[in-house]
């Protein structure tokens, strides 16, 4: 017998009577402002918030945000948000995105209870980008904004490139006596702006 | 045989260390309280993952096939492992058969417990811990102290001269964002420079095929988005049936762990990268053996917050190394005389069973009883020291002839109150080592039962 046969058979000798799967969904708790609780769920995770009424007003809210941050290198991935700097996104190795200073990346839909925001795969061309980038702006539409991750989930779909994520905030650590850092390995600092 | 107790001693020999882990850690319980009582259906959450936790475990063969089928159609290459050897060949054969010599490696406490660093160190593959406390252990040459907060047990003064010794850092700076930026720039080449990255899996999803890894830093990303090779290792436990049963886990695990209301990251693989290979290598281990101990099996749904440990007065006050097992705390506890009731015999005694993790706990696994049902078996094992043996032996003898009591008690009062502080608190009195004896009572309770035919007017 090989070992997937031989753990198989013995997970199946031990296995405890089913008590069955719990079918009925779970429930959150409902915000009555979706968009200020995401601004204040951000802002807790280390990140920042920025509405935006309009395509305008997020590429200059992004050129004002590269420029604040000295971005030389900015990979867009939102066309409405400004095109980033010429080439940065077509590299044909991940490892060639090092030294990006800005990625804006858009995502699917932003989670009120925790300031998680989901990013597909088919959106990023190559997966590293969003961590690989020194800081990170995520362009949300105001409209897709969920209570929390039960509803989140009932949005998400494997298909295509298989691949996604949550993202919260910018990368960080409290791994040196409990003192909480930015920048630990990822983005040093995250930018949610909400369009609408 | 030295155990819990003594290397705890060692531990609190240093009173001030010690009084700092214990307030580190209280820090940590409090930002859990707080996420905690910010979800008012907290304890409907923790009832769910209980019940699909259980549920899970009834199935776990199915739904591990069902993983493995919906996976390889994914395009992930599924592996099984009975125990750490082969859980540690297989790793290395996929990294030796594509020449991989650098690999950089995300928090796995699985491939801990497999010693699965030094097995590759050893046949010439450069394996770099790339969590930032993950790496100062490594650097350190020390195992982590903690699931969560692998090197909560070291102060910044020592980090700053590790890293000055190892990284270069300035010569006595202490200070932690200075120290994690060198970090980051060490950690970053690394990455750069690897061939292959190694994760372990928070979830398994057996509807999708799809697993899950949580981290705050980025370093899972990191590790598996630039190199090729994905190699991601994973206890048979750790299976959920759908995808949607992750919002109830997700919403546990890292307020109960950090404090936090989700991690930074957490990323779902469903297909290796275009171009790039995604390995998920699954192991018993010793898994299929809990599964069968009825009183036990339910520490299989533990979710590795951590929670336990932060909250537990006794891992507080003496320190993660004092457990000697991978999985320390409470949990560990539990875990580790299952493995080998007598080498861990100590364990279970480890604990003051006030229930406290039991409160913390996320998926509601009964640590306290089953530290108790431990304690039983680890007796029946022979496990425990000859002076505590003795001691029952005798305590049991006494308590079983009514007379015997009876003088035993009434010398018992005698002594309390006649001999000298020096020869009750001598060496043989284990008990009134930290703490004061009881003041004597004048008489027993059947004295004054006697003398009072129990009217209450004594």
């Amino acid at each position: 017998m090989d070992s997937r046969e031989e753990i198989l058979a013995a997970l199946r000798r031990a296995a405890p009577p089913d008590p069955g799967l719990p079918s009925e969904p779970v429930r959150g708790t409902p915000y009555a402002d979706l968009a200020l609780q995401l601004a204040e769920a951000v802002r807790a995770v280390g990140g920042a918030f920025q509405r935006v009424p309009d395509a305008a007003a997020l590429r200059e809210g992004v050129a004002a945000l590269a420029a604040r941050l000295e971005a030389r290198r900015v990979v867009s991935r939102v066309p409405e948000a400004g095109a980033g700097t010429a080439g940065a996104a077509e590299v044909a190795d991940p490892h060639q995105l090092e030294g990006v200073d800005l990625a804006v990346i858009p995502g699917r839909f932003a989670v009120a209870e925790n300031g998680a925001v989901w990013v597909a795969g088919e959106d990023l061309g190559h997966r590293a980008v969003f961590v690989i980038a020194q800081h990170l702006a995520l362009v949300v539409p105001a409209a897709e904004i969920v209570n929390d991750l039960h509803e989140a989930y009932a949005r998400i779909r494997f298909d295509g490139p298989g691949f996604g994520l949550f993202v919260a905030g910018p990368s960080k650590t409290a791994d040196i006596e409990q003192a909480l850092v930015i920048g630990a390995h990822g983005a040093r600092s995250c930018t949610v702006f909400l369009v609408g | 045989m030295t155990g819990h107790a003594e290397r705890a001693a060692r531990f609190a020999a240093d009173e001030p260390r010690a009084h700092w882990h214990d307030q580190a850690l209280w820090f940590v319980r409090l930002k859990r309280d707080r996420m905690a009582a910010a979800v008012p259906e907290w304890e409907a959450l923790r009832e769910r993952a209980a019940a699909v936790k259980a549920h899970a475990r009834a199935r776990l063969a199915d739904y591990l096939e069902q993983f493995e089928r919906e996976a390889t159609r994914r395009g992930l290459r599924v592996h099984w492992a009975r125990d750490a050897d082969e859980h540690n060949a297989i790793v290395h054969r996929i990294l030796s058969e594509r020449g991989v010599t650098r690999v950089v490696k995300s928090k796995s406490m699985l491939t801990e417990e497999c010693h699965l660093n030094p097995y590759l160190a050893a046949r010439g593959i450069e394996v770099v811990d790339t969590d930032l406390g993950e790496r100062i252990v490594q650097l350190a040459g020390e195992p982590p102290s903690h699931i969560v907060l692998p090197a909560i047990h070291k102060k910044k003064e020592e980090i700053g001269e590790l890293f000055h010794r190892t990284l270069g850092t300035a010569a006595g700076a202490s200070d932690p964002t200075y120290l994690t930026q060198a970090a980051r720039a060490h950690l970053r080449e690394k990455f750069l420079a690897a061939q292959a990255g190694l994760t372990g899996v928070n979830f398994a999803i057996a509807e999708t095929g799809g697993i899950v890894v949580c981290t705050n830093e980025g370093n899972a990303d990191m590790g598996t988005h630039l190199p090729p090779l994905h190699v991601a290792c994973m206890g048979v436990e750790k299976i959920v049936p759908r995808l949607a049963d992750l919002s109830v886990f997700l919403r546990l695990l890292a307020r109960s762990a950090t404090g936090q209301p989700v991690t930074t990251y957490t990323t779902h693989f469903h297909a290796p990268r275009p171009g790039g290979e995604l390995h998920v290598v699954i192991v018993d281990n010793g898994r299929s053996r809990l599964l069968a101990e009825e009183g036990f099996r339910g520490a299989l749904a533990c979710i590795r917050c951590g929670a336990c440990m932060n909250t537990c007065p006794v891992f507080r006050r003496s320190g993660g190394y004092s457990y000697a097992w991978t999985i320390p705390g409470p949990i560990g506890s539990v875990l580790a005389p299952g493995r080998d009731p007598v080498a861990h015999g100590s364990l279970p005694f480890a604990s003051s069973l006030c229930g406290s993790c039991d409160a913390v706990c996320p998926v509601k696994i009964p640590l306290h009883d089953q530290l108790l049902a431990r304690r039983r078996e680890v007796v029946r094992a022979g496990g425990q020291p000859l002076a505590k043996r003795l001691a029952m032996r005798v305590g049991g003898w006494v308590l079983r002839h009514r007379a015997l009591y009876e003088v035993a008690g009434r010398l018992a009062r005698l002594a309390l109150r006649r001999l000298p502080r020096a020869l009750l608190y001598g060496r043989w009195n284990a008990w009134g080592r930290q703490r004061e004896l009881p003041a004597a009572p004048a008489e027993s309770f059947r004295d004054a039962w006697r003398r009072t035919r129990g009217d209450g007017r004594g």
